[in-house]
Formats: structure tokens, C-alpha cells, sequence
């Protein structure tokens, strides 16, 4: 074992200049991204191509509109159309508001699946560990979130609301408990182990949306009974989709940067991490560490799933998660393992995603443009030798190496 | 210091602690053993009554000989069965079988899977033929991902990246085929696709050693999102120039298609699939008996010791990956030239990534991988039968089973599965 995880980024040392720079890659990272993809916008489009040939002038000018309708349209469908905002803040109408701020609580929807999933993926970083498995861990959390909401009835909703979170984070911290238990005492690399679990898991919920117990009454499709209205995640607004999951999702962001940093158990999780023989000549045990860290990962990926069940439709159904838990991993990467830069991150995939069904529908760019985006991101983030020579940058080596390589023996 | 004194063999303590540890796990192995006895009696012998006969149809499409239906007692048999595994159980408790031991696990294996078809064929007939060429049908891409893998990591580059050059390359055989008419050269264009892919990994694990699992993530990632994209953007609009590829439908090689049983089951397939066994073929006699496969697996076992030698280790991980990328390209082309035709987004289903289990259960080497991906290969034949056939487990759960026997195996609770020593870390030349 030889390279350990540090931060993919080079960590600036002191100062506020060495602060922007550690900021400089992540940012250069995203445009470089949007620069790709509006190139592949442009080669794509049939008529433009052929506008190259004709009037080349003209074809300068189409394509830079088409990818500013575009990404215009994404902007828009995101954060919202800063002229009907203002206008509704004028106005002071409850309608338009609620209509002007729609784009953002659509954004806000996505990202607190994406915060949960991305501290799930961010803290086992820490420990030297890759959580692929926060869908799967995903999946049980929701279904416990599900049954909780369902299945408890009587109670007030200050009890029954933090039980069937609670619920959540244990279903996920169970599914997370397998692969830290396994690495830790048999050294089962868990990249593996947890890409299957991902896979049983979406199979034990197919089975369990067709058992009695869950799926609901008079339905032949796998779907499950609904939530006591006890269990809802009250919306921020009435009227909009975003609810009381986004400020839980804040709350666990600062608990785990505590967590991390500020105590203890999270010392010795991050000194496992970067080197676990000298952590074990310290006397830290490793093998608790990794079962520690693989049991809250799982529980925060469990609470994304609650806040989906809770917070949103509160019934399960197949596929309900379009890879919350696969985009945990890229919002983990680029927040560089640190809680505030996967909040921040999470909220440029979610506004990513919350985006791309509007410019779509306005511009008739698919939205998988935006899963390009996000590999493009992906990969200038981890390889910022690639950024710095495409910006000729020069940037003075600091501590640590850049790499995380390890294999499946360690 | 007395120079005559004749040496006894030391017994050294990291000897006797490995001693004890292979003995209990013998006897562990042992009591699991007689537990699956007990598994069967109660789930495959009792249940069925008495009189009961599973019937197994063994015949499919023109043989020599049409064999006779092989008609068995149900419960007996799996009585039979379980008290062979109890008896493997109890030698295997007390004397153990030596060296032996991993093909008694294979006849336990076997021993267990029968039983469980006798059970689910009870009172009613199961084509055994036609779940065996099924099996081999529905194993053909995660053999492929798993071939590739082992090119890539025998060299030492962990290679996740399987997923998005099976998919990458099922998306271009079908545009290319389509466009030109020809399956070949959709074959072609996805084998080159592969290999371009797996230039980007290599670039990025070896030139800028990017971790190469985020690496690999990143390329799946990107061939999901940009095939996905084209095939609204470009493939839906043109779908009768660009997204209808012609087919290679099944070949019958003659004379030896005609064996009974197994005829049927291995040589009545399309191109993908003879291809697939000259592939393996080929790559296990390079890897092992070539000075080729020599360089390929000093490289993934200590880069260094390579090096020194006059091994030129990046030009070796460069060729291998590349290599690997375009098996992992023609075994994309076998989704859509050799099955159903046009590209559907995310067409892969994650079968890259159980080829790369596959490997891992596999021992890292391309027979083992073959056999492992039957193994998953049969778990979905014999689930997607389940729907016609009458059976007592919820179909989720068979479909469950490759993926936690995979696990049981990457545990090492079964042998252990060791890969190439510098697999995964980059090398930095001094």
C-alpha cells in the first residue's frame, strides 16, 4: 500500500492567494467542461454543418446562439428567468413568485438527494475507501424510509418524521455495514463488493414492491402503499416542490465537517485514509475504522433516500432514482472531500439536472448533454495536470501526492 | 560455533499458524458442506412428493441421434444428490481432499445446481439443451468484458471502464454497419472504438496517473452520456440509414452441430460466439506460454524488476490496455450486429461491470473468466425461464444469486483470488 488518497486536487497551503487556486482548478474544470459540450452541441447539429459549408460567417454566428439558447435555456431552467424574477419581487404576488422561483425549488429537489450522496461518497474518500455502492445503499434506505412512513400509524408527526429518517439512515448504514465488515476482515476490495450489492439491491426491491406487506392494495404494478401524511417532508413553499429535506441535508453536511475535522472518530477515519500502518502503529484500528466509516457512508446515502420517499412523491417505485447515488461519486470528486465543496457541488449537478428537462424542451438539445458535462468535469477535476497545461498554468507543488491509485489487493 | 551439527528442519511459528488456519478453513468448509446436504433434503427432496418425475428434454434442432428424455424421480434424486455432498462433507471434515479440494467444490457446486433443477422440473420438462445454449448465449458479453479486463490488469491497469466500451462499441457497429451496409465493418468501427477508448484510459491512468478507477468511472460516464445523446441528437431522426444494422444470425457448424447435447450448446452460434472461444484460447496461450505474456504479467506483478530488465513497462501497459479496449469493442458489437439489432441507450446493463467480476471470481486468467461468466451466463437463462416454469422463489432472488456468489468469492471465503501485485498502482519511471 503504497499511495494513499489525499485530495485530488494539489491542497494550497496558507493564504487567501493559495485559496483561489485551490478554487482555480475546479472552476477551470466546469468551463472547460461547458466549452466541450457546447462543441459537441454545435457538431451535432445537422443544419448548422451545413451552414459551414455555405456561409461560414453565418455558421460562426449560429453555433455560438445555439449554445448560448442552450445553456441559456439550462440557466433559466435552473436558477430561474432573472426578468420574471424581478418581476415577481416587484409585484409581491404570491403566484408569480411561486412561478418565477419554480426553477430554483426544482433545483433544490435535486440537490438534496445529491448533498446526501455526495458527503456518503466524500467521507469514505477520507477513509481511504471508494463508496460505489451509495445507489444500492440508496435503495434500502428508501425502502425502510418507505415502510416506516407506511406502516407506523397514531404517532404525531414530530415522532413519526424523524423515525422514518431514522429509519432511512439505518437501512443505508445496514447496506454500507456489508462491504465495510467484509473489507475489514477479509480484505474484499469494496469497489466490487459494493457494485454487487448495488445490483442485489435493485432485485430485493423488485421483490419487495411485489410482497403484500408493501406493495399497494388493488395494484398489479410494483408500487408501494403510500406514506402517512405524518411522515411527509413539508414543502419550503406551498405550491413548489422543494421541502424541508434541502435544510437536513445542510444540517448533515455541517455534522460531518464537524465530524471530520473536528473530532475524534473523524481524525482517525481521515488518518486511515492517508496512511493506515502509521495509524495502526498509533493505535487506531483500522479495521473499525473502515466499518465505521462504511456504516455512515451507507446511513448518509440511506438519508438521500429518505428524503426522496419523504420528501417527494412518498411511494416507492422501480428505478426511482435516476443514479443519485453514481452522481454522489462525481459530486464528491470535484467538492474535493471537503463538506462545503460537495454542498456546492451538489448544487451545480442539481441545478445541472433540474435544467436540463426545460432547455430541452425549449431548445430541443437532449438532456444528456448534461451527463457529458459531468464526465468532462470528472475528468479535468482528477486530472488537473490536464487543466494546468491546457491554461498553462503553473501552480507550486505542495504537500501530498496527486494520486489515488490503488488496486484491488489493498 | 559448532560447524557438524546436523540442521533440523525448523519448524518456524508463521508455519504452524498457516497450518492451523488451512485446517479450519478445511473444516469449515466441511460443515458447509453438510449444510447444503441439509439445504437440499429440505428444500429439493421433501417438498416433492413421492411420485413426482422431472422430466428434462434433452434435444434441440437436428441431431444424429434423437436422445430420449431423461426421466427422473424427483424426490429420490435429490436424495441421492444431498447424500453425495453429505458424504464429500464428512471427508472433507475429517481427512480433507488435498490439492483436490477445489474440484470437489466444483462437484459440490454441480451436486447442488442439479438438485435445484430436478426440484423446479418437478411434474413438469425443462429443455436442459436449450438452458445450456442459453446460458453460453447470455454469457458471451460479460466474457468478453471479462477477457478484456484481464488483458488490462494482467499488465496492471485496473480497467472500470469496460461498461462504456461495450456500450461505445455496440453504438458504433450499429451506425457504421447501418450506414455502410456491412456488419464487418461495424465490427470493425467498434473494435476501434474500443481501442480509442482504451487509448484515453491509458493516457490518463499512465501519462497523467489519474487514479484509475475515477478514470475508468469517468469514460463510462462519458460513453453512457454521449451515446445516449447521439441517439436522440442523430441515431432517432435517421433510424433507417444510421440504426438498422444487419444481423449475423447463428452459423451451424456442420457435422459438429449435430452431436447430441452438446452439439446444440456449443456449435450453433453466431460469429460473436466462435470468436469469444478463439479469443480465450488465444489469450490464454499468449499470456502463459508466449515471452509476450511473459513481459505482460512481469509488468503487472512488479513494473520495476520489469524495467530493469529492459522491459519498456508504459509501451506494454499502453499495448495491453489498447488490446483490452478492442475486445471489449467487438464484445459491444455483439449487442446490437449480434442480437437485436439497433442501438437502445444504455443497452450494456451493466454487464461490464459483471465482467469484471467475472474476472475477479475467475482467478484473473480467461478460462476461469469463461467459466464464471457461464456461471452468470445460467443464472439468467434459468431466471428468464422462470416466468413459464412453476417455482417456489421469487425470480429476484435467482437473479441475486451470481452477484452474491461473486461476493462470497471476492472474499476470499473461497480460495483466494489474488490479483497481479501491481495492479491498479501507476509507475513512475526514475
Amino acid at each position: 500500500m503504497t499511495d494513499r488518497p489525499t485530495d485530488a486536487v494539489p491542497l494550497p497551503s496558507r493564504g487567501s492567494l493559495r485559496k483561489l487556486q485551490g478554487l482555480l482548478i475546479p472552476v477551470l474544470a466546469v468551463f472547460s467542461a461547458f466549452v466541450i459540450g457546447g462543441l459537441i452541441i454545435v457538431l451535432t447539429d445537422g443544419e448548422l454543418i451545413g451552414l459551414w459549408f455555405t456561409d461560414p460567417l453565418a455558421a460562426i454566428g449560429g453555433s455560438w446562439s445555439a449554445v448560448m439558447d442552450a445553456y441559456g435555456a439550462l440557466l433559466r431552467g435552473s436558477i430561474g428567468d432573472p426578468g420574471r424574477i424581478i418581476g415577481a419581487l416587484v409585484s409581491l404576488d404570491l403566484n408569480e413568485l411561486r412561478g418565477a422561483a419554480g426553477p430554483l425549488s426544482e433545483t433544490i429537489v435535486s440537490t438534496t438527494p445529491l448533498i446526501f450522496t455526495g458527503l456518503s461518497v466524500a467521507l469514505a474518500f477520507r477513509a481511504g475507501l471508494f463508496n460505489i455502492g451509495a445507489e444500492g445503499q440508496l435503495y434500502f434506505g428508501s425502502l425502510a424510509a418507505i415502510i416506516a412512513g407506511f406502516a407506523i400509524t397514531g404517532l404525531p408527526w414530530f415522532i413519526h418524521l424523524p423515525i422514518a429518517v431514522l429509519a432511512g439512515f439505518v437501512g443505508g448504514a445496514l447496506w454500507g455495514f456489508i462491504p465495510g465488515i467484509l473489507k475489514a476482515r477479509t480484505g474484499a476490495h469494496e469497489v466490487i463488493v459494493t457494485i454487487m450489492l448495488n445490483f442485489v439491491a435493485y432485485r430485493f426491491v423488485d421483490w419487495a414492491l411485489r410482497t403484500e406487506f408493501v406493495q399497494r392494495e388493488g395494484r398489479p404494478d410494483p408500487i408501494s402503499k403510500v406514506i402517512q401524511p405524518t411522515a411527509e417532508l413539508a414543502p419550503l413553499f406551498d405550491g413548489l416542490r422543494a421541502h424541508w429535506g434541502i435544510a437536513i441535508a445542510i444540517i448533515a453536511a455541517i455534522v460531518i465537517s464537524w465530524l471530520l475535522f473536528r473530532s475524534t472518530l473523524g481524525f482517525e477515519l481521515r488518518a486511515v485514509g492517508l496512511n493506515p500502518r502509521a495509524a495502526r502503529y498509533a493505535g487506531m484500528s483500522i479495521s473499525w475504522s473502515i466499518v465505521t466509516s462504511m456504516m455512515i457512508a451507507g446511513g448518509l446515502a440511506g438519508l438521500a433516500g429518505a428524503s426522496l420517499m419523504l420528501g417527494g412523491s412518498g411511494t416507492l417505485t422501480p428505478g426511482f432514482s435516476p443514479g443519485y447515488g453514481f452522481d454522489g461519486i462525481t459530486v464528491a470528486l470535484i467538492g474535493a472531500t471537503r463538506p462545503g465543496g460537495v454542498v456546492a457541488a451538489a448544487f451545480l449537478f442539481g441545478a445541472l439536472r433540474a435544467g436540463a428537462t426545460p432547455m430541452q424542451a425549449a431548445t430541443g438539445t437532449p438532456i444528456d448533454i448534461v451527463v457529458v458535462i459531468q464526465a468532462l468535469v470528472i475528468m479535468f477535476v482528477a486530472a488537473p495536470a490536464l487543466v494546468r497545461a491546457i491554461y498553462r498554468i503553473r501552480v507550486e507543488r505542495t504537500l501530498g501526492t496527486e494520486v489515488f491509485a490503488k488496486g484491488w489487493g489493498s | 560455533m559448532t560447524a557438524a551439527t546436523a540442521t533440523e528442519p525448523t519448524r518456524l511459528p508463521t508455519m504452524a499458524l498457516a497450518e492451523r488456519k488451512a485446517r479450519r478453513r478445511q473444516r469449515i468448509l466441511g460443515i458447509f458442506y453438510l449444510v447444503i446436504a441439509i439445504v437440499m433434503v429440505i428444500g429439493f427432496a421433501l417438498p416433492v412428493s413421492g411420485d413426482t418425475n422431472s422430466t428434462f428434454n434433452l434435444n434441440l434442432g437436428v441431431t444424429v441421434i434423437t436422445l430420449p428424455e431423461l426421466v427422473l424421480p424427483s424426490s429420490a434424486t435429490s436424495y441421492l444428490l444431498a447424500a453425495v455432498v453429505a458424504f464429500a462433507g464428512a471427508v472433507q471434515l475429517t481427512r480433507g481432499f488435498g490439492t483436490k479440494w477445489a474440484i470437489i467444490l466444483a462437484l459440490v457446486a454441480g451436486a447442488f445446481v442439479f438438485a435445484f433443477l430436478v426440484w423446479v422440473a418437478a411434474g413438469q420438462s425443462l429443455n436442459l439443451t436449450g438452458v445450456f445454449q442459453s446460458t453460453l448465449q447470455r454469457s458471451v458479453p460479460i466474457v468478453f468484458g471479462a477477457l478484456s479486463g484481464v488483458l488490462c490488469e494482467r499488465a496492471g491497469v485496473v480497467n472500470i471502464a469496460i461498461e462504456g466500451m461495450l456500450l461505445s462499441g455496440a453504438f458504433m457497429s450499429a451506425v457504421v454497419a447501418s450506414a455502410t451496409g456491412s456488419p464487418w465493418l461495424g465490427i470493425g468501427a467498434a473494435i476501434l472504438t474500443g481501442a480509442v477508448l482504451a487509448g484515453l484510459l491509458a493516457v490518463l491512468a499512465i501519462r497523467y496517473r489519474v487514479d484509475q478507477i475515477i478514470a475508468g468511472f469517468f469514460i463510462n460516464i462519458l460513453a453512457t452520456g454521449l451515446t445516449a445523446f447521439l441517439s436522440v441528437r442523430v441515431l432517432q431522426p435517421n433510424a433507417a440509414e444510421l440504426n438498422t444494422p444487419e444481423r449475423l444470425g447463428p452459423i451451424a457448424i456442420p457435422l459438429l452441430s449435430e452431436i447430441p447435447l452438446l452439439g446444440p450448446i456449443l456449435f450453433r452460434h453466431n460469429f460473436f460466439v466462435y470468436a469469444l472461444f478463439a479469443l480465450i484460447i488465444m489469450i490464454h496461450l499468449g499470456l502463459f506460454y508466449t515471452r509476450w505474456g511473459l513481459r505482460v504479467r512481469a509488468v503487472g506483478e512488479h513494473p520495476k524488476a520489469a524495467d530493469t530488465v529492459g522491459i519498456n513497462v508504459y509501451w506494454v501497459r499502453y499495448s495491453s490496455v489498447v488490446m483490452g479496449g478492442m475486445v471489449a469493442g467487438l464484445g459491444g458489437a455483439y449487442f446490437t450486429i449480434g442480437s437485436t439489432g439497433a442501438f437502445e441507450r444504455d443497452m450494456s446493463g451493466g454487464r461490464g461491470y459483471i465482467g469484471l467480476a467475472a474476472m475477479i471470481f475467475g482467478g484473473w486468467n480467461p478460462i476461469g473468466s469463461f467459466f464464471a461468466g457461464l456461471v452468470f451466463g445460467f443464472a439468467d437463462a434459468l431466471q428468464s425461464r422462470f416466468s413459464i416454469l412453476n417455482v417456489g422463489i421469487p425470480s429476484e432472488f435467482l437473479l441475486m444469486v451470481p452477484y452474491i456468489v461473486t461476493i462470497i468469492v471476492v472474499a476470499g471465503l473461497v480460495g483466494r483470488a489474488r490479483a497481479p501485485a501491481a495492479d491498479g498502482k501507476p509507475y513512475l519511471k526514475e
